[in-house]
C-alpha cells in the first residue's frame, strides 16, 4: 500500500513539473498546464501525507 | 474529557527540551533535516530576494558564480560551526548563551533576537497574504508602501497569522512534518512557473536561455534608484543571508536534534534549491513582470506566481511563506521562553504570534527585507563567535567555559564587551568607511573573536575559579 502511495505521489510531482516543459516546447497551452499543476498539487499533498512522515516516526521508534 | 481539556493537555505535553540536552532517543535522522532545510529555505523570502537581484542589476554571470560560491560557504558554516557546536552541547542557543554570558545578558539578547525573528516571520506572513488576497481582489502593496493599504489586507494578514501561530504552538514535530511534505512540491512549482514563462521572454530552446538571461533577465543594469550588485555582493549575500542561523548559531535549536554534526551539510538542500534555483526562478518571473507591466512599482509575489502557474502558484506562495514563518515563530518562542522557563511554550508562542501578525500588517517589512536580513545576521553574529570560542577554544587556552554558570554570575562582562565592540566597529565601518551592510558580517566576526579572547583572559584572571567546579562543568 505504501509503495503504491509513493508511486502516486511521484507521479503527482511529475504532473506538477512536466506540463511547464510541454508549454516551453509549444505542445500544450499555459492554461492546460496550470490545471495539470493544480491536480498534481492536490494529489501530492493527499498521497504524500500518508507515507512521508510515517517513515520519520519509524526511524525515531528504532532509536 | 472535554475537547478543550484534551487540547490543553496536548499543548502542555509539548516538550522541546529548552533547558536540557536532547536525550538520545529523541535525536532525528538526516531525512528530517533535509526536509526542514529544504522547506525553510525554499520559502516566501525567495519570492522577494530573487527579484532583488534583478532590481539591483546583477549580471547573469555574476549571479550564477556568486550564488555557487556563497552557498558553498554557507553550507560549510552550517556544518563546521553550527553542527559541531550543536551536537557537542545538545542545547539551544539561548540556554548555552545563558551558561556563558549569564541570565541578565541573555534577557536583553533574547528580546532582541525574538524581535528580529518576529519581523522575519511577519514579512513571510505578508508574502502569503499577497496570494490569499487574489480571489478577493485585494489591493496589493507597492515598493514604496509603509502602512497597510486596506482593511482587507489587515484581515487577511490576521487570518494567516492565526493559522501560523496555532501550528507553531504544537512544536517542532508538526512544523518538521509539514515542511517534509511541502518541500519537494514547492521546488517543482518554482521551476515549473519559471520554465512555463520562458517563451514569453523569447526563449524557445535551451540554447536561447543564456543569451536572453544575459541581455534581458539579468542584464546588469539596476532599476532606477537601486545600487549596482557585483559578484561580491551576490557571493556575500548568499553566504550571509542566513548568517544569524549558521555563524550566529541560531540553528543550534534545530541541529541539536542531529545524530551527527555532519547533518549540518543537509543545509545544502536548502541553499541550492532555495537560494539558487528558486532565486533564479523568481528572478525570471519578476523580470517578465517588469517587462509586461512596463516597470510597475507593485511588488506582490502572490499575483506574479498566480499569473505564471495558476492556483498552484498562488498556493505555493502561501505555503512558502508559511513554512518559513512557522519555524521562525518557533525560534522566537524559544527565545522569549528562555527569559522565564516556567512559561509554557504554547502560551509564549501564542504571544509571539500576535506580535508577529501585527508587524506583518506593514508592507515596509517586505520591501526592506534585503537590508533587514543583513542587519539580522550582523546583530547575532558576535554571539555566534562567542559560543564557538567558548565551546571549542577557551579551555585549550587554559580558560574556563560557561563562565557565568561556573561563577554563579548573572552577567559575564566579556560577552557584553564583545557584543558592544563588534557592533560599534561594524557601525563605524558602515558610517565612516562607507562599507555596505552586506559585507560587515565577516570583519564583525573576527573582531568578536579577538575581543572575546582578550576580554575573557583579563576578566577570568581576576576571578577565582575552583578547580573542582571547572572539571565538573567540562563537556
Amino acid at each position: 500500500m505504501k509503495s503504491l502511495l509513493k508511486i502516486i505521489s511521484f507521479i503527482a510531482l511529475a504532473v506538477t513539473l512536466v506540463p511547464s516543459f510541454l508549454v516551453f516546447k509549444g505542445i500544450i497551452t499555459p492554461e492546460l498546464s496550470k490545471s495539470l499543476m493544480l491536480i498534481g498539487t492536490i494529489v501530492w499533498f493527499v498521497s504524500a501525507s500518508f507515507w512521508m512522515n510515517t517513515s520519520d516516526e519509524n526511524e525515531e521508534a528504532e532509536n | 474529557m472535554s475537547s478543550t481539556q484534551n487540547l490543553k493537555q496536548r499543548l502542555e505535553a509539548v516538550n522541546e527540551y529548552e533547558r536540557t540536552p536532547i536525550p538520545k532517543n529523541k535525536l532525528k535522522g538526516w531525512k528530517s533535516f533535509i526536509g526542514t532545510y529544504a522547506g525553510e529555505h525554499t520559502a516566501g523570502t525567495e519570492f522577494v530576494l530573487g527579484p532583488l537581484f534583478v532590481a539591483h542589476g546583477a549580471s547573469a554571470g555574476d549571479l550564477v558564480s556568486g550564488l555557487i560560491v556563497g552557498n558553498i560557504l554557507a553550507v560549510l558554516s552550517w556544518a563546521f560551526l553550527t553542527g559541531k557546536v550543536a551536537v557537542k552541547t545538545r542545547t539551544t542557543l539561548y540556554y548555552q548563551l545563558e551558561k556563558i554570558a549569564g541570565n541578565r545578558f541573555t534577557l536583553v539578547y533574547n528580546l532582541v533576537n525574538a524581535a528580529l525573528f518576529c519581523f522575519l516571520a511577519g514579512s513571510m506572513i505578508a508574502v502569503s497574504a499577497t496570494a490569499v488576497g487574489i480571489p478577493f481582489n485585494l489591493p496589493m502593496p507597492s515598493l514604496t508602501d509603509v502602512y497597510p493599504n486596506s482593511v482587507g489586507w489587515v484581515v487577511t494578514v490576521f487570518g494567516i497569522g492565526a493559522i501560523t501561530t496555532v501550528v507553531a504552538m504544537f512544536g517542532f514535530n508538526v512544523i518538521s512534518k509539514f515542511a517534509n511534505i511541502a518541500a519537494p512540491w514547492m521546488i517543482m512549482i518554482f521551476i515549473a512557473a519559471a520554465v512555463g514563462v520562458l517563451p514569453r521572454l523569447g526563449i524557445n530552446s535551451f540554447s536561447d536561455f543564456w543569451p536572453v538571461a544575459e541581455t534581458t533577465i539579468w542584464n546588469g543594469v539596476p532599476l532606477e534608484g537601486q545600487s549596482k550588485f557585483t559578484f561580491w555582493h551576490i557571493m556575500f549575500f548568499a553566504w550571509f543571508c542566513n548568517m544569524g542561523m549558521h555563524i550566529g548559531m541560531a540553528d543550534m535549536s534545530l541541529l541539536r536534534y542531529a545524530k551527527k554534526w555532519t547533518y549540518g551539510f543537509s543545509s545544502a538542500t536548502g541553499v541550492f534549491l532555495g537560494h539558487f534555483i528558486a532565486w533564479m526562478a523568481s528572478g525570471i518571473l519578476y523580470s517578465l513582470f517588469l517587462i509586461e507591466s512596463k516597470g510597475s512599482l507593485v511588488f506582490a509575489p502572490g499575483p506574479i506566481a498566480y499569473e505564471a502557474a495558476g492556483i498552484a502558484g498562488a498556493v505555493c506562495v502561501v505555503i512558502a511563506g508559511w513554512t518559513t514563518a512557522n519555524p521562525t515563530l518557533y525560534r522566537a518562542g524559544l527565545a522569549i521562553q528562555s527569559i522565564n522557563p516556567k512559561w509554557k511554550t504554547w502560551k509564549v508562542t501564542l504571544f509571539v504570534g500576535l506580535v508577529t501578525t501585527i508587524a506583518a500588517c506593514f508592507p515596509a517589512l517586505v520591501m526592506q527585507l534585503l537590508e533587514f536580513v543583513a542587519l539580522y545576521g550582523l546583530i547575532l553574529v558576535p554571539l555566534g563567535a562567542v559560543i564557538f570560542l567558548d565551546v571549542f577554544v577557551l579551555r585549550k587556552m587554559g580558560l574556563a567555559s560557561n563562565y557565568a554558570e561556573l561563577t554563579n554570575s548573572h552577567f559575564n562582562p566579556a560577552v557584553g564587551i564583545t557584543w558592544a565592540v563588534s557592533l560599534v566597529f561594524c557601525l563605524g565601518l558602515n558610517i565612516y568607511g562607507g562599507i555596505e551592510i552586506f559585507f560587515l558580517g565577516l570583519p564583525g566576526w573576527f573582531v568578536a573573536v579577538i575581543v572575546y579572547l582578550i576580554a575573557s583572559k583579563v576578566i577570568q584572571k581576576k576571578a577565582v575559579i575552583k578547580a573542582a567546579d571547572y572539571t565538573e562543568l567540562n563537556y
